[in-house]
């Protein structure tokens, strides 16, 4: 089976050509760096999407948070649910930890700005 | 009135960075003009991750990237000015600005970098027909009460423009639970980066309608829906096309102006295609002793390269205040229609230097070539170049010996 890929890894945005066959990735051309293939075995075998969002802080204002590391592509919704009933409080800074192990994928939910 | 070597105006991504290479060159007796409350600029708000892949080879968030900066200036001790608004600049670089602390205050300047950013076209630049209801906001607005304010501007949307803030807004308001209807482009191409068609529209089946505009807004009070249409080649709506959406909110993603109204009063001459400044090569305008660089200058897609272009402008104006600039050249750069604009516009010494452009078309198979007369002194093929993207070319210091303009011609193959 062929598919065709956008490599979302860098804003180059290379088109992919991905050869599979029984669910296993046999050839990835149209790449122009290691990472885009990569990404190819993971879009075709297990997605995966930071998420990046905010979370409430304890003065009534919001703080933007990412995952540290990619979730499944289909926990994406899930991971909103628990980040919208999340609370931060002040001071935060860059690299705090919101929610550890978010929904056991081993992946924290951490603060990307700063703010006293 | 106070005299100082260096003022920055903004403290943005380019005036951090323009700043930082100043104080690098030895400048102290500087100072950035802020009229935000916080360093950063529009990077504040612009929570998802892709910056800094460049520079710092790694994915950072847009608040993560302007804390590099930051950190850098607070760690040097570089004098910035937060919520203050600068009003007037003149040709010999007296700076007025105001604040709620020091009231109206005067700065004469040796050297001033002009670092504001851009702004983003609104409805009143596009002429669409209809009521004048709320619920049209910019991508931009739209982002600011999302990811600072936490205010959801609306349930359903319908985005007008593709370009890359409106695409990242379609995901930012479907994944806190709105409904994204569609994103109209009346270009028959995206003007976003190829990886957020994926991952911000793709990834959440919201449909990107090519050559399509919204042609009527509907609701007297609140937005109730909107009239879009189909266009022909010349982009004129076709009028069987025409599909009604009900919706409560309509963003508006239809491309960014650099804001020059300060660089006017300073009688900077303006690029009528950039809207920003004519530069050399140093980011200098042909206004002495007055640099420009990063949005203000001409918009960029990553902000990697307006850090890499606010340290010309940083390094530049330290050389011109200690009195070390020896810029004797003038060699425009022009282009041919196929390549809309060059920054710089013009060569003043004879350095390598790299030169950015972008072209008014998607062409394929492409050869850009750079003729002084009928000599070709350097060219460069590739596959594909499209507006959204801009590239650029490095020319070496000998191709401006004895050059009296360097024209910037795209074959298509």
């Amino acid at each position: 089976m062929k598919r065709e890929l956008t490599c979302i890894v860098c804003p180059i945005g290379c088109q992919l050509n991905v050869t599979l066959e029984n669910g296993v990735v046999t050839e990835v051309t149209g790449n122009t760096c290691p990472r885009g293939k990569q990404y190819a075995i993971d879009e075709c075998t297990n997605p995966v999407r930071t998420i990046t969002t905010t979370a409430r802080t304890a003065d009534g204002g919001v703080i933007p948070v990412k995952t540290d590391k990619p979730i499944p592509k289909d926990l994406m919704f899930d991971c909103m649910h628990e980040v919208n009933h999340a609370v931060v409080f002040l001071p935060a800074h860059i690299g705090d930890v919101v929610i550890k192990n978010l929904l056991g994928t081993g992946v924290d939910v951490i603060v990307t700005a700063n703010k006293e | 009135m106070r005299e100082i070597d260096l003022v920055i105006i903004g403290g943005g991504p380019a005036g951090m960075s323009a700043a930082l290479a100043a104080h690098e060159a030895g400048i102290r007796d500087l100072l950035i003009l802020e009229r935000d409350e916080k360093l950063g600029g529009i990077l504040q708000q612009c929570i998802h991750n892709g910056f800094g892949l460049h520079r710092f080879g790694e994915e950072l968030t847009g608040p993560e990237y302007a804390w590099r900066y930051e950190k850098e200036v607070l760690a040097k001790n570089i004098p910035f000015m937060l919520g203050t608004m600068v009003l007037d600049i003149t040709p010999d670089r007296v700076v007025t600005a105001t604040n709620a602390e020091s009231g109206v205050f005067q700065l004469k300047a040796k050297a001033i970098i002009l670092a504001m950013g851009c702004r983003e076209r609104s409805r009143g630049a596009l002429n669409i027909a209809g009521t004048r209801p709320a619920g049209i906001y910019s991508a931009g607005t739209a982002q600011k009460y999302v990811n600072l304010k936490g205010y959801l501007p609306g349930k359903e949307v319908v985005i007008l423009g593709s370009g890359d803030i409106g695409l990242i807004m379609a995901r930012r308001m479907t994944l806190e639970g709105a409904k994204v209807h569609a994103v109209c482009e009346l270009m028959p191409y995206s003007g976003g980066l190829a990886r957020n068609i994926e991952q911000c529209l793709n990834d959440f089946n919201i449909p990107l309608k090519l050559s399509h505009t919204v042609v009527e807004i509907h609701g007297r009070e609140r937005l109730e829906g909107v009239t879009i249409a189909k266009v022909d080649e010349r982009r004129r709506p076709i009028p069987e096309t025409r599909e009604y959406i009900p919706c409560d909110t309509l963003l508006l993603s239809v491309g960014l102006i650099p804001e020059n109204e300060l660089s006017k009063t300073a009688d900077v001459a303006l690029d009528r295609v950039t809207n920003g400044a004519v530069v050399d090569q140093d980011r200098q305008t042909a206004t002495e002793g007055i640099f420009a660089c990063g949005n203000v200058l001409h918009v960029h897609d990553l902000v990697d390269f307006v850090s890499e272009e606010a340290e010309v402008a940083g390094k530049s104006a330290a050389a011109y205040i200690l009195g070390k600039n020896e810029n004797k050249l003038h060699i425009p750069l022009s282009t041919d229609g196929r390549v809309r604009y060059t920054v710089p516009q013009v060569i003043t010494a004879e350095k390598d230097v790299t030169v950015y452009f972008r072209v008014a078309d998607v062409y394929r198979n492409v050869t850009l070539k750079v003729m002084d007369g009928e000599r070709i002194v350097t060219q460069k093929k590739k596959s594909r170049m499209a507006p959204g993207e801009m590239e650029s070319i490095t020319l070496k210091a000998s191709a401006f010996v004895d050059a009296k303009e360097l024209k910037f011609v795209l074959e298509v193959r």
